[in-house]
């Protein structure tokens, strides 16, 4: 297929291994490089990447999964949310599985919710639409990338004046928990794989900061494992040249100015505020809440619910393992507790979490 | 987590799958011959082996491209025998309709049954319809049970997957799974991709006279795909099974909807694939008599079966090592 075969061949990327081995040869300190997209961390796991690099270059994975990042109480909302009558609770996939304080989407579906699992937020448009006797709201939690997409449903349903579709608005925007993670005196990262769909949205300007404030090479990276591989190698090259750039290895797809029309449709429906993010905390400027011009489609203000006392999973590493001070292997509930068909964490749940992909396709 | 609650998960036939049975219904059910981890039980009775096998069919959209319910209902159950071996002899038939269903459209249905059936070569001899009222079931649901004889003394079975042997498929995987997704979520897709729904018993019976002892294991990797298949094979045989990634044949059009959708196709499901594992010095004469089947024209050797216990492991197509597990509960499109 094309764009995707040559991205996906064999003799280039074991080419692009036996660079890295020369480039790291004869180093004592490993150099730790940290993936902040699932969609990477799927990757380098899919695609066994990690058995492909010599032992100084270690992989770690950083708060990249979306709905791994979303906090208990937001879920045990949408718990709240889904059952209220004549309400329709649309969402990704991912998001079901998660278990909240007490309950999941999917606890709720098998109780008779109505919930739906919708490919596109203007699928739960189209749904709002076909059901006007009901209120549809659609779980919008994720990056960058799919804040645009929900800021033009909420476009669409003004458009086409949809007085029942709604948005349970949480999303978080990248660049701000990396400057967390950077500050960390306890995480030592020599690198950045920045996301790339992330990108593509903000342009590379975004991550500047880290190389500038902070010293750490930043590497946006594509998703195929010739992408993975090469922007190892531009990290490693980066490093044992002690310098600190930004670097677009993706720029099939990456613009330096980003995507303005998915930047134009953000700043018109929403607005930074500061947002939760399960195992960091509250990160000042890092989510996106409907500005008040769109009110009437923000779940969070229309549909009052009470939402049940927010309960943390004992023992679950989560936490740590989305800042990437742990691998999922540390964690006491890893593989015991917590599978992926019975998951304490969000990192077990969703299919870009850490923890899943370490559980299902093995270190 | 409620775990009183029935998931949809428990009826993928991944690992919630598994633990239904092994926890609750295996149990409580002993003293019933049951298929146990095999598609199809096998009965001696008066001096004849016979598989005997059941399965209900619930798939949504009851039309898809390459295929509808009735077909599959009628070749899954064919498959389930063919995999013990056995040549499909009778079934039976039961109906679940919800009132209202289209007359036009069961017609249609049953007419796809009987066409199944009779390229299977198999008799369509009882039945069953239940009408219930409207919103109690979802437009149609058919169980079927098939007998076949089993007319040598091999021991097939997935629990005889042997180190040095080979793992062979008959064509391209995932086509269904994604054929039925595509139609059910109205994906529109430049290429049009069709269900395998297909019986495999003439295809069984060349591997067969091709391998005779040699073929260890059948099995039709159906819900969970070709790894949770994989994984309940080398867990019954207790070996490690290690997949070659480049080898897999997959239709480039359900590469595609899979990476856009982030599902792997390993874990979707097929209809008309089945998984041959067979003896070193057997696998490519099996596989030469495959490829002269209209169904096998892709079959490929993608694995081999080593020593250890119950692993399943792949060499990626960059030449990574991963572990392949069963697929965990359903398989869900990813959020970005």
């Amino acid at each position: 297929m094309k764009y995707q075969d040559e991205f996906r061949d064999r003799d280039i990327v074991q080419g692009l291994a036996s660079r890295i081995r020369e480039l790291v040869a004869g180093r004592r300190e490993p150099m730790t490089f940290m993936e902040v997209c699932g969609t990477h961390t799927m990757s380098i796991y899919q695609y066994g990447l990690r058995t492909l690099l010599p032992p100084q270059v270690r992989l770690i994975s950083g708060p990249g999964c979306p709905v791994c990042v979303t906090p208990n109480e937001y879920l045990d909302r949408a718990v709240a949310l889904c059952r209220v009558p004549e309400v329709i609770v649309a969402t990704f996939g991912d998001m079901v599985r998660v278990p909240g304080s007490t309950s999941s989407l999917l606890e709720e579906r098998a109780k008779g919710a109505d919930i739906r699992i919708v490919y596109s937020p203007l699928d739960a448009v189209a749904l709002a639409a076909a059901n006007p006797g009901k209120r549809v709201v659609f779980l919008g939690v994720g990056f960058e990338t799919t804040a645009p997409a929900i800021g033009g449903s909420i476009l669409a349903a003004k458009k086409q004046s949809l007085g029942n579709y709604f948005v349970l608005a949480a999303h978080k925007t990248m660049p701000q928990p990396m400057r967390v993670l950077s500050a960390d005196p306890e995480l030592k990262i020599d690198g950045y794989i920045c996301p790339a769909h992330v990108s593509a949205i903000t342009g590379p300007d975004a991550y500047r900061f880290l190389a500038e404030e902070f010293r750490i090479p930043c590497v946006i990276t594509g998703f195929e494992p010739v992408d993975l591989m090469q922007g190892v190698e531009m990290l490693a090259r980066q490093v044992v040249a002690g310098e600190s750039r930004v670097e677009t290895q993706y720029s099939r797809v990456v613009r330096p100015e980003g995507n303005r029309k998915a930047q134009a449709v953000i700043r018109e429906v929403f607005t930074p505020c500061d947002a939760p993010w399960r195992g960091i905390g509250v990160i000042p400027g890092s989510g996106l809440r409907i500005v008040d011009a769109y009110a009437a489609f923000d779940a969070g203000k229309i549909i009052p619910v009470e939402v049940e006392e927010t309960k943390e999973h004992a023992g679950c590493l989560c936490g740590e393992i989305l800042k990437g001070k742990a691998a999922p292997a540390d964690c006491p509930l890893f593989a015991g507790a917590c599978t992926p068909e019975s998951p304490v964490g969000a990192c077990m749940v969703s299919s870009e979490g850490t923890c899943a992909a370490a559980y299902k396709y093995g270190q | 987590m409620n775990r009183d609650l029935i998931l949809l998960g428990h009826g993928s036939g991944g690992k919630l799958s598994h633990q239904l049975l092994d926890d609750l219904i295996i149990p409580t059910l002993s003293g019933i011959a049951l298929a146990g981890q095999n598609d199809a039980a096998v009965l001696e009775h008066g001096g004849r082996r016979l598989a005997f096998t059941t399965d209900s069919y619930v798939v949504d959209p009851i039309f898809f491209p390459g295929g509808n319910i009735g077909c599959l209902a009628v070749n899954g159950t064919v498959n389930d025998l063919a995999m013990m071996g056995a040549r499909p002899l009778f079934m039976s038939t039961g109906l679940i309709i919800e009132e209202g269903f289209s007359r036009t459209e069961l017609a249609e249905i049953l007419a796809s049954m009987r066409s199944a059936a009779d390229a299977a070569g198999i008799s369509i001899v009882t039945g069953d319809t239940k009408v219930v009222p409207r919103g109690k079931a979802d437009r149609i649901f058919i169980n079927t049970s098939g007998i076949g004889a089993v007319e040598h003394d091999l021991a097939i079975s997935g629990a005889n997957a042997r180190p040095g042997d080979a793992v062979i498929i008959n064509g391209t995987i995932g086509d269904h799974g994604i054929a039925v997704m595509a139609k059910r979520e109205g994906l529109d897709l430049q290429a049009d991709i069709l269900s395998d729904c297909a019986p495999l018993n003439g295809l069984v019976a060349g591997i067969i006279a091709a391998g005779g002892e040699a073929v260890h294991v059948l099995r039709d990797p159906t819900r969970g795909g070709v790894a949770t298949t994989l994984k309940e094979i080398a867990l019954q045989s207790d070996k490690t099974i290690t997949l070659h990634e480049a080898a897999l044949p997959l239709n480039g059009a359900v590469r595609g909807v899979c990476s856009i959708l982030g599902l792997d196709p390993l874990y979707v499901a097929n209809e008309g694939k089945l998984l041959a594992v067979v003896a070193p010095e057997a696998a490519e004469g099996v596989l030469a008599r495959m490829k002269d089947h209209p169904l096998g024209r892709d079959a490929a050797i993608i694995g081999h079966v080593t020593e250890g216990g119950g692993r399943v492991q792949m060499e990626t197509a960059v030449g990574g090592m991963r572990a392949v597990e069963m697929l965990a509960g359903e398989q869900l499109p990813r959020i970005c």
